[in-house]
């Protein structure tokens, strides 16, 4: 089995980043990721796609370039299309590749396995036609596909970004149905200070809304009773706004009310993860560096806390002059000198992030849905059978995979895991920390046995008992 | 199979032939199997085991498993698969005979 210094788990902006500051600084990376090429889901192909499509995508997606750029070091080595599937301390990584199984050992890891879409349970969610504002943006980058009917639904900077470049190709949406409110708007505004200090953002979006308002796109701003209709597809979307019903009649939904850190693989591994009201959500718990309390294990990008792709670039860099030291490649001082500038440029990206988030906030009715929506989208466990289960005294997550299965379908609750804790929590008068989260265990993602089999050397015995259990 | 797809395809490249259900769907290249499938007007990738509902792509990122098809026996995300010509593609059955 390889040994390497390092093993980088995401080749996105923070794990592309942290790969070249690594290799920088004498340290031997393997960098794995589930993707064909590097870019994680921001940078989606980015290498491939700047010269097809890049006008409609915008500089901030080409600008990815320069991280891929970086990759091309002696030092790093980059698996491509390498699903993780298990992380053991010590460290050791097993993953699969082209049907076989396979394991690199490191004497550090750093996760940076980015964002999830936070889940939007909404009656007729679960329809085909119904997709992730962010899936609607990948088929844009990576194949170049664009919804022709496509209504947009939720709140938040990636719902502009995703309308105005869909009008950019020529296929505005048919009308964007936000939730945030006018009250939303006005809370937002005591961050308005940080807010300026960000004012690239602020001015991105003004850019954008512009764009958006030249392709005389509609926007219901402050909709409730969202709902989408249809008889074995998505046909219509309903709702109300100041009072009145409206319906759309589209093809595709794309829905949005914010992004949220993807944490299974750092929850697999039992670091401690903190709920963050600013955000509503779980994040683990670091120190400057990215540090976890496992160590040798660090965390950066959205994984660590929505910071969005600057931040995430930057906090790679961090996490690696963390670790570097650490290992005793670099003095600490020499670690604080490399790092002061990053952590100016990070607090000046991160401005504008509480406005955002107050101006921004998820969906309401989408975290507390009615009794009859779907929640569980593996398993079609609805909110009511959460609340059912909390009437009959389940406390946490993990009780209500025993009453009723939530959280036990192949995404292993990575689309259910927040809705359940929310339910739980609400019901019992608890807070999320105290309600607590899914208990994560390898594999992280389905191996089959044939993969297993295919495992080099003595490893399959090993992971064989580890899929058993 | 529908005649008209919800979806519009940017660029045109060379296509291969691979089969759904029996049907032959021409696709592009190389290109992610589940947006190429969107894109020739395929609604349903499964049904669930649970209650038979129909689904399709929801993540486009392999977290979400919804479209999960068979192909070459194996059950597998469609999002994370590059279109190869001669591909003999199924909706999966049940739900149990997949990865574990
Ligand atoms: S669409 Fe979600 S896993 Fe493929």
């Amino acid at each position: 089995m390889d040994r390497f210094d390092l093993a980088i788990v995401g080749a996105g902006p923070a794990g592309m980043s942290a790969a070249q500051e690594a290799a920088g600084h004498g340290l031997r990376v393997v960098l794995l990721d589930e993707q064909a090429r590097a870019g994680g889901q921001i940078y989606r192909d980015v290498d491939r796609v700047a010269r097809l499509r890049g006008d409609i995508l915008g500089a901030d997606y080409t600008n990815g370039a320069r991280l891929t750029a970086g990759l091309r070091h002696d030092a790093i080595h980059h698996v491509t299309a390498a699903v993780v599937w298990a992380i053991e301390e010590g460290f050791r990584l097993c993953y699969t590749k082209d049907g076989r199984g396979a394991q690199v050992a490191a004497d550090r890891v750093l996760l940076a396995t980015g964002a999830l879409e936070r889940p939007m349970p909404l009656p007729g969610w679960t329809l085909p036609g119904v997709m992730t504002a962010g899936a609607g943006q990948i088929m844009l980058k990576q194949s170049g596909v664009l919804a022709r009917r496509a209504v947009l639904v939720g709140s938040g900077p990636l719902l502009y970004l995703i309308a105005a470049q869909m009008v950019r190709a020529g296929t505005p949406p048919l009308a964007m149905v936000e939730t945030q409110t006018l009250a939303d708007r006005v809370r937002a505004m005591r961050h308005l200070g940080g807010a300026l200090r960000g004012w690239r953002y602020m001015l991105k979006g003004v850019k954008m809304l512009a764009e958006i308002a030249r392709a005389r796109v509609p926007r219901h701003i402050g909709a409730t009773g969202i709902a989408i209709e249809g008889e074995g597809r998505a046909e219509a979307l309903r709702f109300t706004r100041r009072g009145r019903a409206h319906r759309i009649a589209c093809d595709t939904v794309f829905l949005h009310h914010g992004v949220v850190p993807n944490t299974q693989a750092a929850r697999s591994l039992g670091v401690t993860h903190r709920w963050r009201a600013g955000q509503s959500c779980f994040a683990p718990v670091l120190d400057d560096w990215g540090s976890t309390d496992v160590p040798g294990l660090f965390i950066a990008g959205d994984g660590a806390g929505i910071g969005g792709a600057k931040a995430a670039e930057i906090a790679g860099r961090l996490a690696v002059l963390g670790l570097a030291a650490q290992a005793g490649r670099l003095t600490e001082a020499e670690r604080d000198r490399h790092a002061a500038p990053l952590r100016v440029a990070l607090a000046r990206d991160l401005a504008a992030r509480p406005f955002l988030d107050a101006a921004f906030p998820p969906f309401a009715e989408a975290l507390s849905p009615a009794d009859d929506t779907v929640i569980c989208r593996c398993e079609e466990v609805t909110a009511g059978s959460i609340r059912g289960h909390a009437r009959l005294g389940c406390l946490g997550p993990n009780q209500a995979k025993a009453f009723g299965r939530a959280g036990m379908g192949p995404c292993q609750g990575r689309y259910c895991g927040l809705t359940v804790t929310a339910l739980l929590a609400e019901a019992s008068g608890r807070s999320p920390d105290d309600t607590g989260y899914y208990r994560i265990r390898p594999p992280l993602k389905p191996v089959t046995l044939g993969e297993l089999a295919a495992m080099e050397g003595s490893a399959t015995e090993t992971a064989e008992k580890e899929t058993a259990t | 199979m529908k005649p008209v797809s919800p979806f519009l395809e940017l660029e045109e490249g060379p296509r291969v032939s691979v089969t759904f259900d029996g049907a032959t769907l021409d696709l592009p290249e190389g290109a992610n199997l589940a947006a190429a499938m969107l894109a020739a007007g395929v609604d349903v990738f499964r049904h669930t085991p649970v209650s038979g509902a129909p689904r399709a792509p929801y993540c486009m990122m392999g977290a979400c498993f919804d479209c999960l098809v068979e192909i070459e026996g194996v059950v597998r995300q469609a999002c994370m698969v590059a279109v190869k010509g001669g591909m003999d593609i199924r909706k999966p059955h049940g739900g149990d005979d997949g990865p574990v």
